[in-house]
């Protein structure tokens, strides 16, 4: 089996975040009733010409820019021509013969090591609507439905090199991907509603040749698993079809979730788009010192977000990956460590706690109502002994879920620890007095026979006593004793 | 006084001095079309009852004493792929038969805005396919002088109308020549503005890069209060520039004194005898006048009408593909998706608008791409070159609208390529999106002869100025048709 190598290339779509779309001054705002959010210009209706949101020029070159992209300062729109009823135009607008961005790349990390996956271009184009099918797909169907709220939406699609040869590595070129565009923020990237979208051209070759064998094109993955997925079964089907002495076919296929196998999509031959410059727009021309302007409007980007957290916060590796991984993860973690100055307790419960919490619930780190203040608060009640770490990990439950403060909740659970001196000097008087053997051992030298006597009290205030005020006192009181 | 006579100043000065009012002078209009229409049948589509309330509302702002632009009050119509709110606009194809856009063409919205009043949407061949009308999937308009009404004269609704009286003005397209070859047949002025100068927005276009919107007018005068209310940039359509608009009442001005008139001899190539006496004439008039004329070489002009051929239909074929039946126009029902594309198109479009698709899909596919359709966008920066050079030296050049006389379209109306050629005047003018007037320069044989000025890029006033001066010094510019025997249609 190993004699084979998988050579994969990515094709992302990523719907730009704008107010309006790319052509017309209709709103791109998601999950409206269809058809709604339309106008002659995005409806393709005869006579209707649109004119070019600037707004997606300067995210799209943004998102070059940190793709490490060369950014080309006269592009133009041209027409790809294919017919499909979710196409109003009977053409896309795209920018086929020169891409706004161009030569890039990105690093990934899999297995520890650093990988360089080359970007071959990012280029705007349009959305088309959307079909909604009665039957199973628009040949099964008695009927179908477009809605064209989508039309005209503003999209890039950046195109990678064939240079990743893992499913595993498609992902990680994924998770970078949306680590990188979510941080500069022209999209929301999110693969379930459609804002990121993936393709994957997929073939296989013998080991040590570099002749590119016959690839296939799989669409219809709906997560980063799912691309993983699908290409790893994909690489196996080829394969096996080489093995058994056949020839891969050059198809689009489709991956089915539920039976976890791709499809041959027989129906979507590659048609001779008949691309054209747009004569209806205009070039777009860019000044080196407009596009410096965008490049200094980029904040940090992970790769060097992770650096720092690495060398001026001592965080490790895996760690600093962990929570750079995610824009929102980063952005909490940098706010906690502003009020709480120890880096590693804070990604201790970041990836700890929080990432359990929203695993456990699916949930985004902005839909839960913990803070990062509220974090911090919480970090330095630990360490002034205020509370112990295992009601830490019960309050920052309730955090999550309630968005309370600490001290609040400490208080409605009655969860405080006792810090009161005279309790606490009660309580310590009679476990004292109930262990004779333990106190005469520490007395005689046994230091570790406090932990005993420690246990013992914890264990009379059912664990809420303040156990740094306990040894403090403690000790003092068995020195004093002697 | 037969008010369908007079020129959009004249009339405009009536109404000023309330001697008529707008109702009165569409009324007139609609009564001059019930008795001309059946002969010349310009309109696809009247729209009498707005044409009605659009000017009671015209004459109630006039009574309230309301600043009122020279168009207000004013009947007029404009080319059938022009959209127009609320009003079919068919593109005279069988595809778009009950298409009622949704919203006004820019230029339709500032005529409205201006009070003048739409009559209706003219005849056209199908998608401005053609010169004479023959391939509109409806009827044929009438060339006004055709005395015979044989088959073949160039003709256009638009032309039409203003030349038997129908509207004061119109509006019609020019991709290839369009409005200036009909205007110079049936004897009225027609310009094709610089390409950005009037919006787009709501053009049903077909080719983009060389369609422009224009007038057909009965003089100079009407000209410029035309192009004051259509020109100028409008945020909707990203091909229209961004250049002050001039008040282009001031180039009227009776003088060419010293101005340098361009005389390109590659146009007089295939210009009949006859033709080219006329424009002997204007020349010496120019000259008499002080212009001064000289020949210049545009070598490229014989390349200039293949390569229109080729990007008007690459274009064309793209523009078209909007209509599959799916949102709007003609739907044929079938099977399947693919099956009611192929049925809708096949029974909606034409013989000829077919053949151009074919041809541009041709041009733009995979292998032909570069032999054909790069080739054509040299062709097309080489043409502008010649222009670019001649306008180093000329202010503007001078040449036939239409080689033929009144552009009689020759024995076979079926071949679009002879057609074609028949824009070889016209034609590289589009190439480079320059403005460029038909300005009617007497008869030959009892038809109207048109000749064409062109100027550089946003200098319309150098041809309002050139053809003001020879309308006023010369009675050859207001061919008095009269002429028009079968129907006994006389304007003037
Ligand atoms: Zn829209």
């Amino acid at each position: 089996m190993n004699r084979y190598e998988a050579v994969i290339g990515l094709e992302v779509h990523v719907e730009l975040k704008t107010d309006t779309k790319l052509f017309c001054g209709c709103s791109t705002e998601f999950g409206k009733e269809p058809n709604t959010q339309v106008c002659p210009v995005c409806l393709g209706l005869p006579g209707a010409v649109g004119v070019l949101n600037k707004k997606v020029v300067e995210l799209a070159t943004k998102a070059g820019l940190a793709l490490n992209c060369a950014i080309g300062t006269y592009t133009w729109f041209d027409r790809k021509n294919y017919y499909y009823p979710d196409l109003p135009k009977g053409f896309q607008i795209s920018q086929v013969f020169r891409p706004i961005a161009y030569q890039g790349h990105l690093d990934i990390d899999v297995n520890g090591a650093t990988k360089r996956v080359n970007i071959t271009r990012a280029h705007i184009e349009e959305d088309p609507g959307k079909l909604v099918h009665s039957g199973g797909s628009i040949t099964t169907s008695r009927y179908s439905c477009v809605d064209y709220n989508r039309s005209g939406m503003p999209l890039i699609e950046i195109v990678s090199e064939p240079e990743m040869h893992s499913g595993e590595e498609a992902k990680a070129y994924l998770e970078k991907l949306k680590a990188i565009l979510e941080c500069i923020a022209v999209s929301d990237v999110k693969m379930e509603q459609g804002s990121l979208r993936c393709d994957a051209n997929v073939s296989v070759r013998p080991v040590g040749t570099t002749t590119l064998g016959t690839k296939t094109e799989i669409k219809n993955m709906n997560s980063f698993r799912s691309v993983q997925y699908a290409i790893e079964y994909e690489v196996e089907r080829q394969i096996d079809v080489l093995e058994d002495g056949g020839r891969v076919i050059q198809e689009t296929r489709g991956w089915d979730e539920n039976r976890g196998i791709t499809v041959s999509m027989r129906n979507k031959e590659n048609p001779d788009y008949r691309c054209f410059i747009e004569p209806e727009l205009t070039p777009i021309e860019l000044t080196e010192e407009w596009i410096e302007e965008v490049k200094a409007s980029i904040p940090e980007l992970p790769d060097a977000r992770r650096k720092r957290l690495v060398e001026e916060h001592g965080l490790p590796e895996y760690d600093a990956g962990v929570i750079t991984s995610s824009l929102a993860l980063a952005e909490f973690f940098d706010a906690t460590l502003k009020e709480f100055p120890d880096a590693k307790s804070i990604s201790n419960w970041i990836m700890g706690e929080l990432l359990r919490l929203l695993n456990a619930r699916n949930m985004e780190l902005s839909e839960a109502k913990i803070t990062p203040s509220g974090l911090a608060a919480l970090l330095k009640l630990i360490e002034k002994g205020s509370i112990s770490n295992k009601m830490a990990k019960e309050i920052v439950e309730v955090m999550f879920v309630e968005g309370k403060e600490p001290d609040q909740i400490i208080k409605e659970k009655g969860m405080s620890q006792i810090s009161d001196e005279g309790q606490l000097a009660q309580i310590i008087a009679e476990v004292i007095a109930k262990n004779p053997k333990s106190v005469a051992d520490y007395q005689a030298g046994k230091k570790q026979a406090i932990g005993f006597l420690v246990g013992q009290i914890m264990k009379a205030t059912k664990g809420q006593a303040n156990p740094g005020l306990v040894n403090t006192m403690l000790r003092d009181k068995l020195t004093e004793e002697a | 006084m037969r008010l369908y006579n007079l020129s959009v100043f004249q009339l405009s000065e009536l109404m000023e001095k309330k001697e008529i009012s707008s109702e009165e002078l569409t009324n007139a209009y609609l009564e001059r079309i019930s008795q001309v229409e059946s002969g010349t049948k310009v309109f696809v589509t009247l729209s009498k009852g707005t044409a009605l309330a659009q000017a009671r509302d015209v004459d109630q702002k006039r009574a309230r004493g309301e600043e009122l632009s020279p168009l207000a009050g004013i009947p007029m119509a404009m080319d059938d792929n022009i959209c127009t709110e609320g009003i079919k606009t068919t593109c005279a194809s069988k595809i778009l038969y009950n298409f009622i856009p949704p919203y006004d063409a820019t230029v339709a919205e500032r005529l409205k805005g201006a009070g003048a009043i739409l009559m209706g949407k003219c005849n056209i061949d199908e998608f401005g396919m053609g010169s004479s009308t023959e391939n509109s999937a409806f009827y044929t308009t009438q060339n006004p002088f055709d005395a015979e009404a044989a088959q073949g004269y160039i003709s256009g609704g638009s032309a039409a109308a203003v030349s038997v009286g129908e509207a004061a003005f119109t509006l019609g397209s020019d991709t290839g020549g369009f409005i200036r070859q009909s205007a110079a047949s049936c004897g009225v002025i027609g310009l094709k503005p610089s390409y950005g100068h009037v919006s787009r927005f709501g053009l049903i276009s077909t080719a983009s890069s060389l369609d422009q919107i224009g007038p057909f007018t009965q003089d100079m005068t009407d000209l410029a209060l035309v192009l004051n209310t259509i020109c100028g940039h409008d945020v909707k359509d990203a091909t229209s520039a961004s250049v002050d608009v001039p008040d282009f009442t001031k180039s009227l001005v009776n003088e060419v004194k010293g101005l340098r008139i361009g005389l390109p001899k590659e146009y007089e190539a295939g210009v009949e005898p006859q033709v080219a006496a006329k424009l002997q004439e204007a020349i010496s008039k120019l000259e008499e006048l002080g212009a001064i004329c000289e020949e210049v070489a545009m070598p490229h002009t014989e390349y200039a009408a293949p390569a229109h051929y080729i990007i008007s239909s690459a274009e064309a074929s793209s523009n078209l593909a909007r209509f599959d039946g799916v949102r709007h126009g003609l739907r044929v029902e079938a099977e399947d998706v693919l099956s009611m594309f192929k049925k809708t198109r096949s029974q909606g479009f034409g013989a000829e608008v077919k053949k151009r698709i074919m041809l541009g899909t041709h041009v733009l596919s995979t292998g032909n791409y570069d032999a054909y359709y790069v080739k054509a966008l040299k062709v097309r920066s080489l043409v502008k070159q010649d222009f670019d050079r001649a306008f180093e030296k000329f202010d503007c050049l001078l040449t036939p609208t239409n080689p033929a006389t009144a552009g009689k379209t020759g024995k076979n109306p079926n071949d679009s390529l002879a057609m074609h050629l028949s824009g070889v005047c016209t034609l590289p003018v589009n190439l480079a999106g320059l403005p460029a007037l038909s300005l009617p320069f007497g008869m030959v044989d009892g038809m109207p002869v048109g000749l064409q000025l062109i100027a550089r890029h946003f200098k319309e006033e150098t041809l309002l100025r050139v053809g003001y001066t020879l309308e006023q010094s010369t009675n050859q510019t207001r061919p008095k048709p009269g002429l028009f025997l079968k129907y006994n249609i006389h304007r003037g």
